[in-house]
């Protein structure tokens, strides 16, 4: 549906050399497999309940890429070693516990953000710029070098591969742990696959749209899409379709807000790609909420008629089953 | 994970005369013992039962019944005595026992249909993706008819009620034909039209499908009219066998250590602390509930 729309509006819609500018073209690509990978592990960190240990993985991350920026490597590399020690370190102190999990994960969370002020605080002063600050903490996703497109590939395949073949026992885990133990499911392996799978989506998305907005490419979709159907794989479709489809408008937008004021200084896209998310979670959010209010109504009084074509078709099927 | 059970789309035939776990036990509990952390949660616990029976196991909040539980399945590991599931020792992963956990974490948020949580009966614990298959569907078709569950097996398992859910987690245990049954408190959190329901659906499938049943409650008066056999715990102790054999005066103060005093009130039973006691077992059945004889 995007095509036609698209080939008619091309001009107005896509400013000149968009498709040829590297940066754009890198961005375009980066965005997409970090979008991707973020809305499928998105799904099952807010239905694990996980969303705080998802955001403060992302807080942590900022010491890592900082550091990484202080020794004059990509900031990607800082993400995922300090994601990967941070999500061990949570595993230790407890993260299985669902009590000890808020602990373990904010005392991480304290000890990292510690750091980051130091390493961004020397960022700062060693370059005396905040290029650095920006860079980490709210994304660098036209300033990344074509040569990162493949690690950044590999990572992502590699995160996605992990969370699918996790896939059942991650969701008999997330039922019950008990349960799925009682079933051979080796819980705590599975526990720690899927935080190695979230630490590097985390880092993904941080290196996209930066490692304080990176919960909003985590969550957003996910929650999103968690509104929207009750099927799992349906779920981390849409999740990961919604991520992508944020992703490539804020790339389009940002660049073509180049234009939009006489002063010439595009906007960031971390802004555009976080702004369609939370626009996109409130409009499903708004439509989804009045339509499930129905069948639940339908549940308790059988068919009161005014409530609309979900509940007759709800009623219908129920009828027809029995 | 070598072990997977062949699905199977009707009930196992009945296991060859031949085979020596086919005459023993579904379960035989002898002088076991557990300690955590060096408390004594369960000692001397001795009983056993055969296919198709329905056992309570009944007690106070806090007498061990999950901790008993946990042992059966194998997530806890026994400090003395011996288990034995159909005659031999019992593992953990084992395709003959079925569960209903306590507690589930069945979040609105999670997008889980019901018929898709009944499906992960037969292959939760595999890795990978699940592969559509006619067969596997037909199979989940049936067990969510035989739990009467196909009106909402398309709705999100999160949104269903109380006694909903405990149906699709019984379809869930079922759906790899175990021969036994283990439910933590399905009755908790009930309200009484459902709690009837469940014990007469739970009832029911352990006789069509010869599953032995060992269902935990803090209150046995909704299983009364449906038990064969009662495992009383209290205090880490067991007493077994029949209603009036267990739930008598005599017999639960000896297991209590301390006066308790068994008062039968239209059908119903009362399990109330006598005198000289120390604020120990306190029940009483709701006004409301139906009168009961047996």
């Amino acid at each position: 549906m995007r095509m036609p729309v698209a080939a008619t509006l091309a001009h107005v819609v896509f400013e000149p050399g968009f498709f040829s500018s590297s940066p754009v073209r890198v961005a375009l690509v980066v965005g997409a497999v970090a979008a991707a990978v973020s809305g499928v592990v998105g799904v099952f960190t807010v239905a694990r309940g996980q969303s705080f240990a998802g955001h403060a993985l992302s807080d942590i991350g900022t010491a890592g890429g900082s550091a990484a920026f202080l020794i004059g490597i990509s900031p990607l590399y800082g993400f995922v070693v300090m994601n990967l020690m941070a999500a061990g370190v949570m595993e230790l102190i407890g993260i299985r516990r669902p009590r000890g999990r808020d602990v373990a994960t904010g005392i991480v969370l304290g000890a990292a953000l510690g750091l980051a002020a130091l390493f961004l605080y020397w960022d700062t002063t060693s370059t005396s710029t905040t290029g650095a600050t920006v860079n980490v903490l709210f994304g660098s996703i036209f300033t990344l070098p074509a040569s990162m497109v493949p690690v950044i590939v590999i990572l992502s395949v590699l995160a996605l591969g992990l969370t699918l073949a996790l896939y059942r026992p991650l969701i008999l885990s997330s039922l019950s742990p008990d349960l799925a133990a009682a079933r051979g499911v080796p819980v705590r392996l599975v526990g720690v696959g899927f935080l190695v799978a979230l630490a590097l989506a985390v880092s993904l998305s941080a290196i996209t749209i930066g490692a304080i907005l990176s919960t909003a490419l985590l969550i957003g979709p996910a929650a999103t899409a968690l509104r929207l159907t009750s099927r799992t794989g349906t779920a981390l479709v849409a999740a990961a379709a919604i991520g992508i489809a944020s992703t490539w408008l804020g790339i389009l937008l940002a660049y073509d807000s180049y234009d939009w004021t006489a002063s010439h200084r595009a906007w960031p896209v971390s802004f555009f790609v976080v702004a369609l998310v939370f626009v996109g979670y409130l409009v499903v959010d708004l439509v989804v909420g009045r339509r499930a209010s129905a069948p639940r109504r339908t549940g308790a009084t059988a068919t009161t008629g005014a409530t609309g074509a979900t509940a007759t078709t709800g009623a219908t099927r129920a009828s027809g089953a029995a | 994970m070598t072990d997977e059970p062949e699905p199977q789309l009707h009930p196992a035939p009945e296991p060859a005369a031949a085979e020596p776990e086919a005459a023993a036990p579904v379960l035989s509990l002898d002088g076991v013992g557990v300690s955590l952390s060096g408390r004594q949660i369960l000692q001397d616990v001795t009983f056993e039962f055969d296919a198709g029976e329905f056992i309570g196991l009944i007690g106070s909040n806090g007498a061990g019944k999950t901790t008993l539980l946990r042992v059966i399945l194998g997530l806890i590991h026994p400090t003395t005595g011996t288990i034995l599931v159909a005659g031999r020792p019992r593992s953990r992963r084992n395709p003959m026992i079925g569960y209903v956990p306590q507690k589930i974490g069945l979040d609105p948020d999670m997008p889980i249909r019901a018929r898709d949580l009944v499906g992960l009966g037969l292959d939760g614990q595999r890795f990978g993706l699940p592969l559509p298959s006619a067969t596997r569907r037909a199979e989940v078709d049936a067990m969510l008819e035989a739990v009467d569950a196909t009106r909402f097996a398309d709705q999100r398992v999160g949104n269903l009620s109380g006694g909903e859910q405990q149906r699709i987690m019984i379809a869930h245990a079922l759906i790899s034909r175990p021969r036994l049954l283990l439910l933590d408190e399905p009755l908790a959190n009930l309200d009484i039209r459902s709690e009837q329901e469940v014990v007469e659906l739970v009832a029911r499938i352990a006789t069509e499908q010869q599953v032995a049943v060992l269902i935990s409650a803090h209150d046995m008066n909704p299983l009364l009219p449906v038990m064969d056999q009662v495992v009383y715990i209290a205090g880490g102790r067991v007493a077994s066998g029949t209603t009036e054999e267990v739930v008598s005066t005599e017999s639960l103060t000896r297991l209590y250590g301390h006066r308790v005093d068994v008062i039968h009130v239209n059908g119903r039973i009362l399990v109330v602390a006598g005198r000289e006691n120390e604020g120990l077992h306190h029940h009483h059945g709701p006004d409301d509930h139906p009168g009961r004889s047996r």
